[in-house]
Formats: structure tokens, C-alpha cells, sequence
């Protein structure tokens, strides 16, 4: 019985451990956040919320020049919500078309197709990053919404997620469709879509939150504040802080953390089985 | 109500194995077929070349005199039942059995009496709102069974529709089966490889081995009449009794035993001696002799398991006997057949010869 | 592959147009841009530009900045992937075995994964600040000469230990998960048969664990070839003196930054080879399933 007990308190000590590694760094960020800039630089990180919450996320939020020259905490939430969703909602249309195609028609270029999908898998963003730029910006797309959310969502990703799931619905059910006189159109709106409802959900989770984080392409992609998303708006307010100048506002560098980390964590915690479900289909 | 006809159909697939190889039957109106064979002997194939989910290699399928290999298999009037059942997980199961009726058009109104009507036959009438994983297998079944009869097809397909029920509820349903399709009328063709359902159900029975009709026929008459070795060893329960044997100076050998009384038998060749458990019985006259090792008593009759004694090989024999019948383990008993109970077939061709 | 398909000549090819749509403009485009131009050399205005062949991956492979990326990118990727999926394989294998508060643990050490990795670059920048930063004061008072601004083994420290706590939380969902897939039957039947629970663990569960590992190790390899791009530009910015540069920070700054778009384009080449390589790799061995 010792032994069980011992192992039991270790398995939890270890756990403890691990989850002070991984909250910890949030957790101090928030503190610090919801102090004044002067005992910041006083007293250094705090690991206890201080009295200034409201006064730091007001003015990043909300004042001009709270953060940036013009560019309001609130607009670089409602830009990164725009590219989350739209990816996520652009990411599993495309995907789920593609894959319908894919895995319920028998066509003549189907193979060459498929690898061609398959090739984007081969071609981060990171490695074709500069013609990607020259390209968008050649069509004019810099600064804009479309430029910033189409480029990204075609990748193989999604169109793999639907399709391992279609190959996973048996046969018989396009059969006894076919049998009840259901057309192509007809059994992707009446079948496949229903039934892909749990696949849909976690897919848009996990999208919101990788379009969400995207970085080096809103990075590239947007030259004017007004788009700055917020993971944008932090690599600005660092640049900022390093260059010094008067009192560094570290409270507000906090407190953009904390707003650009809050919504995907919440979204995670949320839909946590759906998330995880989705997250470890893609092995299969 | 209908007439199908199969003229020859070969299905070929891409990589050049050949699934059904030239496949000819003629179905009357009203009639219960039933294929039945081993797994891979392409009766499922030749199932799904009638529902249209198969394309057609060679040959013509007619349904009421009227080709149909063109014809999409919404468009044939034919329902099918699954052996998963291949519900629609979504829907409820007034949904389920409504869905076909909706893409053919039919009204509101009338689609509500085709369903309501089918679910009462079928006693689901109580679950139809439900969805199918609130349903046990024999209630999926039922709706299975009821998404086809709702259509009012021509043909009825079954590709092993109770294959996933347990023992019990197997004979349930079997016995349903064949009440409601004697009340409807409709012509059926049922797949499967459990040669119970496949006599009890069929009118006409058609034992399929690699692609190819081996016979067709009323059960009786092919449990009777086996026109090859397969047939008799594919049909009756329990299964047939085999002995190896050669034909020497006008009697049949096997191993030192020599039968008399077989006249007109190739010599030179390999033969099987077959017959059936429920011909043999004890008697101290009998032709051969076993060393009895197991009995099965499966309540009102017994099956008795034991080594043939003089032949050369191990050969088992069995045999079907009275609940009282209950011979020691290790004792000797010997057992009589009739003659015109005794099958013999070529071994090598599995030719029927007597 | 369906056993049985629609037959159609023109719905699929509609289903399947936007996404080719999009690879052809905003993938392929900017690839065989990229192949071209890594052929090419421009003049110092960007004027003119002259077909080399490969002077530019000669360049590239042959200049030390390069090859010390490279050698970065190799250590960096080691390290992040043993030490992410060893501290999530220990967290996991932990999470298993309790039964109080496993939900609760399960929560805390995944949520993580929502983190951009500037962000988690950023928050730990912060932490490492010489000014208010604690860990910068605690490893300084310890004894630690610690300045990653200027030392290239504390900047290569501190990019380390962000990677990794930014990717524990991906690797603890799928370790948790392959755990739980173990069946039951086969860890009580491990219970009779083997008394020591360590044993058990490296001969029964990690063994049957071992798929997940590998699928694991090429998305980790992946992560840190790749999506640390945002941490080392939130902390490093690959200083100093180009010492915490991976291949791909390189790519951008040599583009970017630099204007060297021959060279940067032959390090793109480069890196595709290599991530070419990197998925044939997983394709032949976890992902035997696709036919096409």
C-alpha cells in the first residue's frame, strides 16, 4: 500500500510541476499586466494582480495611441477575428468541396489532382515566401482581407482531415442514397454534410485558432496599421518597448498578450472535445 | 411485381479477376431466389449487378423484359436491404424510410401513409422518431426492411441482412422475412452463405461456387438431389458424410472396407462415398463401423461423432439419432444405409455418378 | 477509395476547382518563381538580372552564415523535439495514471497549444528582460553569466526552452490519446504477466506507442524547421551575430532584409528539398495507407 501511495504522490508532484511550467508564464504575464508601468520597472514581473486592470486594457483597447500611433487594440481584435474565421470557414469549404471530389467520383484527372493537393504540403508558406509576397502585391491584394485569408487556406491540411473522414463513412450509405435516387448534389447536402457535423466543428476549431496565430504572412501582408492583427501588433508594440524612449509600457505589452492569447484559448477550452477529437483524427 | 433475367452477365474487375463468369437465370413473378455460397464466390456481386451498384462486364440484366444495364439504380425500382443496414445516422427513422419517397417527389401527405402504413407492418410504428443508434439491431433491421418496403419496389434485394443479429433473433426475422414476402408479392433475390436461411427461405435456391451456378433449384431437390459434391456438401445441416473410396471388381473400396451392391462405376479413379447423418442409423448388420468419441445431444435427437474403423485414413462419420440413442464413448457400433441414400461422385470433377 | 463512385464529367471537376484554383496562383506560381529566380542573379538596383545556373546554391551551400544556420537548425530541431516529446510523453504517461483531477490536468497542460508562437516568443522575452525579467535575474544570481542579447549559447537557450514549452501541449494531446487507445485487455493482461511498472511501461506501452511517437517526431521536426519562425523573430531576431538564425529565418532575411533574392530564392529550393525529404520520410513509414 506504501508503495501505491508514494507513486500516487510523485504521479501528482510531476503533474503539478508540469502544469506550473505551463501556466506559470501566462499567468505572470496577466499580473504583470494589470500593473502601472512604474512598478513594473520598480519591482520587475508580478506574480499577484495589481489594482490597474481596468486603466491598462482601456487603453489598449481603446484609446488611440494606446498602443500604436493609430491604431486601436479593439481594431486589431475585430482584424485577427476576420482572419481566424475566415480562414477556418474559407479552410473547410474548400477542403470539404475538394475532398467530396476527391473520394466520392471516379474522374479522369483525379490522381494528377490529388497530388497536386498533396504538393502543398511540400511548399510551406515559409520557403515561397518572397514570390508569394511579390505575386499578392502584383495583384494588389497587400492590405486587403481576400489577400491576407485565400492564400492561406488552400493548403492540403483540411482537404486530408475530409478526406480520411469520407473514406471512413461505409459504402453502403452512397449506395442506399443511390438506391433512393439521391444526386450527387443531393447526397453531399442531405449525407455527407449532417454527418460531418462533429468533423466540421472540430475543423473549424482547430482552423480559428492556427488562422489566428498566422504570423509571417498578415506580417508581410499588411503595411498599414488599421490591418494589424493583434499577434501582428505585439511584434509592433516589442519593437517599440526595445527602442526605449520615454517610460517602457510593459503593462500594455502584457495586457496585448493576454488579449491576443484569450480568445483561442477560450475557444480551445470551450470545445475541448471537439478540438482534441478533431486535433487527433489527422493521424489516422 | 416483376420478372428478372440474367443472360449470361460476366463482371470482370480492372485488375482481371473475375468475380461472376457468365450467369444465366430466369425469375418468375413473384418468386423467392435465394444465392447462396462460400465467401468471394461472387453472389454478392451478381446482387449488386441487378441493384445497379455494379457495373456489368458481359451480358444483359432484364427486369420485366426490359434491359436495364443503362439505367441508374434509382431509376430500376428496386430497394435493398444492407447487411450493416446502411441507415442514414442522421435522420430519424421516419426520415430514413421517407428519403426515397421525398427524391422521387411524392407528396407530403402520401409519403406520411406509405411510412406510417410499412411501420406498422414491420411494428416500429412506435419508434419513429427515433434515430437509428437510439435503436436496437433488431429494430435497425426492421427499418432496413422498411426503407424498402415503403418504396413498393419491383424487386427486393437482401444482401445478408441478418448477419449481424444474434442466433435468436436470426430465426425471428427469417421467419418474418419470408411471412411479409409472401404477403407482398414481391420478387426477391437474397444473398447469403448460411445454408439454413438459404432452405428455409427460398422458393427456388441457387448454390453459387467461384462466379458460377453450380445448380439451381428447389431446396428440397437439391438437398435430395445434388448434382455435385459441392452442392451436397454445401447444403444440409449437419454436413454430409464423405468417405475417399475406389471402385474395384464391382465393389466400392475404401481402405479395407468393401461395399457391394454399386454397379456401373469408372474404375481407376478417385470417388467419395456420400451420406447423409440422418440416413445412417445403428444396426448390427450395418456396412460400417465406427469407434463412437463424442456425442452432441441437442435435445430431441442426438448427433454421434466416431472414427471409421478399416478404412486408411481418418475419416469421421456422424450420424443423427433419437434423444434415447446414447452409445458409450470408445464402444464399437456399426450402421447401416440404404442404398439409394448413397452418393457418389467423381472426386476430381465432383461429378455426381449415382 | 470507394468501392462504388458517381460517375460525372463535370461535377467533380467543379467540386475540386477552388482549391486547384488557389494552389495554382498563390503554390505553384511562387514555387517555380522561386526555382527561377534562384537561378538568376540581379544587379545591385534590381534592374537587370542574369541566368547563373547554380552560382547561387554554390553560394549558398558554400557561405559559413549558411552552414552555420544550418547547423543551428539541426541542434535547435534535435533539442526541441527530444526535450517537447519527452517532458509530454512523462506529463501524458502521468495524466493516465491518476484518477483524481485527471480532467483538470488534462485542461491545464493542453490550453497551451492556442498560443501563437510570437506570442509565446514575446511573453518569454519579457520573462528574459534585463530589466524586469526574473528568470534574467534568477539565472545571473545564481551564478550564471547570463546575457542572450550578447552570448550565442544563452540566446540558443532561451529560443530552446520557448520551442519547447510552446509545443508540449500538441504533443501531450497525442501521446494522452495514443495511450488511451491502448486497450484495456492488453494492459491487464501486461499486469499479470509483468510486475514492475517501469518494465511494463518499455516493453509493453511504449513499444505500442510507437506509431504515435514517429508521426510525432516528423510534425516535430516540421515545427521546428518552420513555425518557431515567429518565436525567433519575436526574441533572437537570430542575434546575436546570427548565431540563433534557423534555415527558414534566414530565407526571410536574406529576402527581406538583405534584398538578395537569388540567394534567398536557392535557400528556398534548398529548404523544399529538405522538406520534401522530410515527408517522404513520414509517407513511408506511418502513412503507408495512401493509394494513389
Amino acid at each position: 500500500m506504501k508503495n501505491i501511495n508514494w507513486r500516487l504522490a510523485s504521479n501528482h508532484l510531476i503533474l503539478l510541476i508540469g502544469v506550473i511550467f505551463m501556466s506559470l508564464p501566462v499567468w505572470v504575464a496577466f499580473s504583470t499586466s494589470t500593473h502601472t508601468a512604474e512598478t513594473i520597472l520598480r519591482e520587475g514581473l508580478q506574480f499577484w494582480p495589481g489594482s490597474n486592470f481596468i486603466e491598462t486594457y482601456r487603453e489598449v483597447m481603446f484609446e488611440e495611441a494606446g498602443v500604436m500611433k493609430s491604431v486601436l487594440g479593439i481594431t486589431m481584435l475585430k482584424n485577427s477575428l476576420i482572419l481566424g474565421i475566415g480562414f477556418a470557414v474559407g479552410k473547410v469549404i474548400i477542403s470539404m468541396l475538394a475532398a467530396y471530389a476527391i473520394v466520392y467520383f471516379r474522374f479522369k484527372l483525379a490522381t494528377p489532382l490529388f497530388w497536386i493537393i498533396f504538393l502543398t504540403l511540400l511548399l510551406p508558406l515559409e520557403v515561397r515566401i518572397i514570390p508569394s509576397y511579390e505575386i499578392v502585391a502584383g495583384l494588389g491584394l497587400l492590405d486587403t482581407n481576400f489577400g491576407l485569408i485565400v492564400p492561406l487556406i488552400a493548403s492540403a491540411t483540411g482537404t486530408f482531415y475530409f478526406r480520411q473522414f469520407f473514406k471512413s463513412i461505409p459504402d453502403e450509405l452512397l449506395e442506399a442514397a443511390r438506391l433512393d435516387g439521391a444526386s450527387p448534389w443531393r447526397f453531399f447536402v442531405d449525407m455527407l454534410i449532417p454527418l460531418s457535423k462533429t468533423m466540421i466543428a472540430a475543423i473549424l476549431i482547430i482552423m480559428f485558432v492556427v488562422g489566428w496565430n498566422q504570423y509571417l504572412w498578415p506580417l508581410i501582408m499588411t503595411t498599414k496599421e488599421e490591418n494589424y492583427t493583434l499577434v501582428i501588433g505585439i511584434k509592433q508594440i516589442y519593437q517599440i518597448l526595445s527602442e526605449g524612449g520615454e517610460l517602457p509600457q510593459y503593462q500594455k505589452a502584457f495586457a496585448l498578450t493576454i488579449m491576443a492569447t484569450l480568445p483561442p484559448v477560450l475557444v480551445v477550452l470551450f470545445f475541448q472535445n471537439w478540438f482534441v477529437k478533431g486535433l487527433v483524427e489527422s493521424e489516422k | 411485381m416483376a420478372t428478372v433475367k440474367l443472360n449470361n452477365i460476366k463482371k470482370v474487375y480492372p485488375n482481371g479477376a473475375e468475380a461472376v463468369c457468365g450467369v444465366s437465370m430466369a425469375i418468375e413473378n413473384g418468386e423467392f431466389i435465394v444465392f447462396v455460397g462460400p465467401s468471394g464466390c461472387g453472389k454478392s456481386t451478381m446482387l449488386r449487378m441487378v441493384a445497379g451498384l455494379e457495373t456489368i462486364t458481359k451480358g444483359d440484366i432484364e427486369i420485366d423484359s426490359k434491359v436495364i444495364n443503362n439505367v441508374s439504380p434509382a431509376d430500376r425500382d428496386v430497394a435493398m436491404v444492407f447487411q450493416n443496414y446502411a441507415l442514414y445516422p442522421h435522420m430519424t427513422v421516419r426520415g430514413n424510410m421517407a428519403y426515397g419517397l421525398k427524391n422521387r417527389g411524392l407528396a407530403k401527405a402520401e409519403i406520411n401513409t406509405k411510412v406510417n402504413e410499412a411501420a406498422k407492418m414491420l411494428k416500429i410504428d412506435d419508434y419513429l422518431d427515433r434515430q437509428p443508434n437510439q435503436l436496437s439491431g433488431g429494430q435497425r433491421q426492421r427499418v432496413a426492411m422498411g426503407r424498402a418496403i415503403v418504396r413498393e419496389p419491383k424487386v427486393f434485394l437482401f444482401d445478408e441482412p441478418l448477419s449481424n443479429l444474434d442466433a435468436k433473433l436470426r430465426v425471428q426475422m427469417r421467419i418474418e422475412i419470408k411471412r411479409l414476402q409472401r404477403r407482398m408479392g414481391v420478387t426477391s433475390i437474397y444473398v447469403t452463405h448460411d445454408q439454413t436461411e438459404a432452405m428455409t427461405l427460398a422458393d427456388r435456391l441457387a448454390v453459387i461456387n467461384d462466379g458460377r451456378i453450380e445448380q439451381m433449384g428447389a431446396p428440397i431437390e437439391l438437398y435430395n438431389n445434388p448434382k455435385t459434391l459441392f452442392v451436397a456438401s454445401f447444403i444440409g445441416a449437419p454436413h454430409i458424410n464423405l468417405i475417399p473410396a475406389r471402385f474395384e471388381n464391382k465393389k466400392l473400396v475404401c481402405g479395407n472396407l468393401k461395399l457391394p451392391g454399386f454397379k456401373n462405376l469408372p474404375e481407376d479413379i478417385e470417388l467419395v462415398l456420400g451420406i447423409r447423418p440422418d440416413f445412417l442409423r445403428p444396426d448390427t448388420k450395418g456396412q460400417l463401423e465406427i469407434q463412437v468419441d463424442l456425442v452432441e445431444q441437442h435435445g430431441a435427437d442426438n448427433l454421434v461423432y466416431g472414427a471409421l474403423k478399416n478404412s486408411s485414413n481418418d475419416t469421421e462419420l456422424c450420424f443423427k439419432t433419437t434423444q434415447n440413442t446414447l452409445p458409450d464413448i470408445d464402444s464399437n457400433l456399426k450402421l447401416k444405409f440404404e442404398q439409394k441414400h448413397a452418393m457418389v461422385f467423381n472426386k476430381s470433377t465432383g461429378e455426381r455418378l449415382i | 477509395m470507394k468501392r462504388v463512385q458517381f460517375e460525372h464529367s463535370t461535377i467533380p471537376y467543379l467540386f475540386i476547382a477552388p482549391q486547384i484554383a488557389i494552389i495554382a496562383i498563390f503554390f505553384i506560381w511562387p514555387a517555380g518563381q522561386a526555382i527561377h529566380q534562384s537561378f538568376l542573379l540581379e544587379d545591385a538596383f534590381g534592374l537587370s538580372s542574369q541566368f547563373v545556373w547554380f552560382r547561387n546554391y554554390v553560394d549558398t551551400i558554400g557561405d559559413a552564415a549558411w552552414l552555420q544556420a544550418a547547423w543551428f537548425t539541426t541542434i535547435f530541431s534535435a533539442l526541441v523535439t527530444f526535450l517537447s516529446l519527452g517532458i509530454a510523453l512523462l506529463l501524458a504517461v502521468k495524466a493516465n495514471e491518476v484518477i483524481r483531477g485527471a480532467s483538470t490536468y488534462k485542461t491545464t497542460l493542453m490550453w497551451a497549444y492556442a498560443i501563437a508562437p510570437p506570442v509565446a516568443g514575446l511573453m518569454g522575452n519579457l520573462m528574459f528582460h534585463p530589466l524586469i525579467g526574473d528568470l534574467y535575474k534568477f539565472f545571473n544570481a545564481i551564478g550564471w553569466d547570463f546575457n542572450h542579447k550578447l552570448d550565442s549559447f544563452d540566446a540558443g537557450f532561451v529560443v530552446v526552452l520557448i520551442a519547447v514549452w510552446k509545443q508540449v501541449s500538441v504533443n501531450f494531446i497525442f501521446f494522452l490519446s495514443g495511450l488511451q487507445g491502448i486497450s484495456k485487455a492488453v494492459n491487464e493482461a501486461a499486469l499479470m504477466d509483468c510486475k514492475s511498472p517501469t518494465r511494463r511501461f518499455w516493453t509493453i506501452t511504449f513499444p505500442l506507442l510507437a506509431p504515435t511517437t514517429f508521426f510525432l517526431m516528423v510534425i516535430n521536426i516540421t515545427y521546428a524547421f518552420f513555425e518557431t519562425f515567429g518565436i525567433i523573430d519575436t526574441t533572437t531576431g537570430g542575434a546575436p551575430g546570427g548565431s540563433t538564425n534557423t534555415l527558414v529565418y534566414k530565407v526571410f532575411q536574406d529576402g527581406f532584409r538583405g534584398a538578395d533574392l537569388g540567394g534567398s530564392s536557392a535557400q528556398s529550393v534548398v529548404l523544399m528539398i529538405i522538406v520534401l525529404a522530410l515527408t517522404i520520410i513520414q509517407f513511408r513509414f506511418i502513412e503507408r495507407k495512401v493509394h494513389y
